[in-house]
């Protein structure tokens, strides 16, 4: 500040007469930062061949769920021939894959719906609810861990009660009391899985701030006068965003396993095809004893995919979460 | 005195931390058996940073210089006392006055390797402070104060992340930081006890330069008697969150008085090897610090204990009679006049007078 310049000595004196004109580009050089970090990430991420192998499944799942209608042969929902009394249907189409003579690939469910359709289709649903759910599960947390784990005291009581009591809610009760009370809609699944999920998130990422926020970095962005939201966003976040990152695609994951169990016990969306709802659907109608395995096999190999691609992806990442860097 | 202003005032500074007792004694607290326990890392400390001075804080570990320094820079807020800047006492500061303090006290942290954030550039770091007090001329006074940190060129540095440095870099970043704002003073938490012995030397001269050029006045923290009186022109002494000798540096050296800092100028220093810095050891333990003993505090280890008066009645830090440093020993004849033998509760004259219970208690 100018007021006291003229007593004490400084070797800045001199910049204060006349603005210089060699001011760094801000936002240029924080893109070009982060683009260096992202790219390092990536590198280290794609070093290894299986997740590698699962990014290309994912991509290719997503590839899938944006062009479905076009790679989809009929309509999920539509059904293709009704049988005598009505609406089941005794004897359905065999897959044309299997040699049958019929024009449905993975042949027909006992319903009379496309079952290579349903499964194009219900890529969407599983990539709609992991990618939302994981989200927000991750956002919340990540923001509720950073609040409770800054602050501490009252602030982290509170906020860790609200977690504690989420911790004792199991997963398919809550789930059942949501659907019912507002619907069986994917949304509200969706919903009823940001409730029970950020939690975990929110528990990991607190003991990360509360430790992170005695570091001496933190004490120097203090003492220069850094205010609460500046920590925070500056120097709490950035250094907890890797683990956000691990939970958020952990979260995929378990949100779609999770809503394929949910749909598996009847309490899914009727009007989407899920992979889930075609698990249950096959049950209802007793697949298995009619040896129909191309029912239930196809989305369940489609679960496992995705699930098993998402964890390893996460587990890759881990990997980054540690490094040197700390 | 020594003819330079006072620029900081430090006064009765107490700064105590409750003790984590787990979640069985807070139960029990919560019922209302017991009290809970404090820490008493600073206890009652007063001295004052002159202008362009170099004040030392030496002491066994564990004994408040850290709490202290961070007390001094508002990292703490104190449980008593106060410390005053500017003719303003900071307890009583708007908050205008606090950033403008904020802008005037830094502070240079022990471990260089926790000092920088991971995940900022060297640029970023120091420009830090310009951005939260909104100081023109970004570049141009990160680049010189890197310049004056040695980091040469300036701008080979801008973009390098902290695991890119040596240690002995990354303390001269923290001291870039420190200096950008160009502040009154700066507290330095042993800034060189944690680097590599051959980097030592480049960094005290640094620190020495930062006085001369800046004009700063620096708080020096260490237990390294031999580094502190090379760099410092008056020492403190503190054991157990008190001051127990303060004064010139050549006078604390070559003529301690309190028998703690002799025992400390005659301890030698034993190499740690785990810590990577030497450590003093002396004879016996260090007290408790949740339960304060009366009296002195150095009294279960000191040589030269003189009986009751030692074990009951607390030595203010004072002038005395023999030499220029203060001391706080009851060896040593009061400046002033004051005769602890007048305050201790089983004394004849006062069991004589009758007048024993009334007198003042001893602990502060
Ligand atoms: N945040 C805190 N919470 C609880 N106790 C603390 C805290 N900070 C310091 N203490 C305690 O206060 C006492 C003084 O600590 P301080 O760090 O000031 O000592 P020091 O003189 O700097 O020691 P060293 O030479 O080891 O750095 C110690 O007993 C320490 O355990
Ligand atoms: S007051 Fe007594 S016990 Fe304390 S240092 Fe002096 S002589 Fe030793
Ligand atoms: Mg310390």
């Amino acid at each position: 500040m100018a007021q006291e310049e003229q007593s004490s000595r400084s070797i800045y004196t001199d910049l204060d007469d006349g603005g210089s004109d060699e001011e760094i580009d801000k936002w240029q050089r924080t893109f070009r930062l982060w683009r260096e970090t992202l790219r390092e990430h990536w590198g280290m991420l794609t070093d290894e061949l299986s997740v590698k192998l699962s990014m290309l499944t994912v991509a290719g799942f997503m590839l899938i769920a944006i062009f479905a209608p076009f790679i989809a042969t009929h309509q999920p929902l539509q059904r293709q021939y009704q049988g005598e009394a009505g609406i089941i249907i005794e004897d359905w189409a065999e897959p044309s894959l299997l040699g049958a003579d019929t024009e449905y690939l993975l042949g027909t469910t006992a319903e009379g719906f496309d079952i290579f359709s349903q499964l194009i289709y219900g890529t969407r649903a599983a990539l709609l609810v992991g990618l939302v759910a994981a989200i927000f599960t991750a956002g919340i947390g990540t923001l509720v861990g950073l609040v409770a784990g800054y602050y501490g005291g009252k602030v982290d009581d509170a906020l860790m009660r609200i977690v504690d009591f989420l911790y004792g809610m199991p997963l398919l009760p809550t789930v059942i009391v949501l659907v019912a009370v507002l619907g069986p809609d994917l949304w509200n699944i969706i919903l009823a899985l940001i409730v029970l999920q950020w939690r975990s998130t929110a528990r990991v990422i607190r003991s990360q701030s509360l430790s992170l926020r005695e570091r001496p970095f933190v004490k120097a962005a203090e003492v220069a006068g850094a205010g609460d939201w500046h920590i925070i966003s500056r120097h709490l976040a950035p250094n907890v965003l890797p683990m956000t990152f691990l939970y958020g695609s952990f979260g995929i994951a378990w949100a779609i396993l999770a809503e394929a169990g949910i749909s598996f016990i009847g309490l899914g969306d009727p009007n989407t095809v899920s992979w889930g709802t075609m698990l249950q659907a096959s049950r209802a109608y007793s697949a298995l004893s009619f040896g129909a395995w191309w029912w239930f096999v196809p989305p369940g190999i489609c679960i496992g995919l995705l699930v098993i691609s998402g964890f390893l992806i996460g587990r890759g990442y881990e990997e980054i979460t540690n490094p040197k860097l700390q | 005195m020594s003819g330079k202003e006072a620029l900081l005032e430090v006064d009765g500074l107490k700064k105590h931390f409750k003790v984590n007792q787990g979640w069985i004694a807070s139960l029990m607290e919560s019922f209302g058996s017991g009290e809970p326990d404090y820490v008493h890392a600073v206890d009652g400390v007063s001295f004052e940073l002159r202008e362009g001075e170099t004040l030392g804080l030496a002491g066994e570990s564990g004994c408040g210089k850290t709490t202290t320094g961070m007390s001094l820079v508002k990292l703490h807020e104190p449980t008593a006392g106060d410390i005053i800047y500017d003719d303003q006492r900071l307890s009583e500061a708007t908050d205008a006055e606090i950033k403008k303090f904020r802008q005037n006290a830094q502070m240079i942290f022990q471990d260089p390797f926790e000092s920088l954030n991971p995940r900022m550039t060297v640029y970023d770091t120091v420009a830090e402070p310009l951005r939260i007090h909104d100081i023109p001329n970004e570049t141009a006074r990160v680049q010189r104060a890197l310049e004056f940190a040695e980091l040469l060129p300036a701008e080979h540095y801008f973009d390098q992340y902290p695991h890119e440095l040596s240690g002995g870099q990354r303390q001269r970043v923290a001291i870039a930081r420190a200096l950008v704002l160009d502040p009154d003073f700066i507290v330095a938490d042993e800034p060189v006890s944690m680097l590599d012995v051959s980097l030592r030397a480049g960094v005290l001269s640094l620190l020495d330069r930062m006085t001369d050029e800046f004009g700063l006045s620096v708080v020096y923290i260490s237990h390294d008697l031999s580094l502190l009186r090379h760099m410092c022109d008056r020492l403190a002494i503190m054991y157990m969150g008190k001051i127990v000798e303060k004064g010139p540096t050549d006078q604390i050296i070559e003529n301690p008085q309190h028998p703690y800092t002799q025992a400390l100028i005659n301890a030698v220093p034993v190499p740690d090897p785990g810590v990577g810095r030497d450590r003093v050891e002396l004879q016996g333990e260090v007290g408790d610090v949740i339960d304060i003993p009366t009296g002195c505090r150095f009294k279960n280890r000191c040589s030269e204990y003189i009986g009751d008066v030692c074990d009951q009645v607390v030595p203010p830090l004072e002038q005395k009679t023999e030499f220029e440093q203060d001391v706080a020993c009851h060896l040593y004849e009061s400046a002033a006049g004051y005769d602890p033998y007048e305050e201790m509760s089983g004394s004849p004259s006062a069991a004589e007078t009758g007048d024993g219970a009334e007198s003042t208690p001893a602990d502060d």
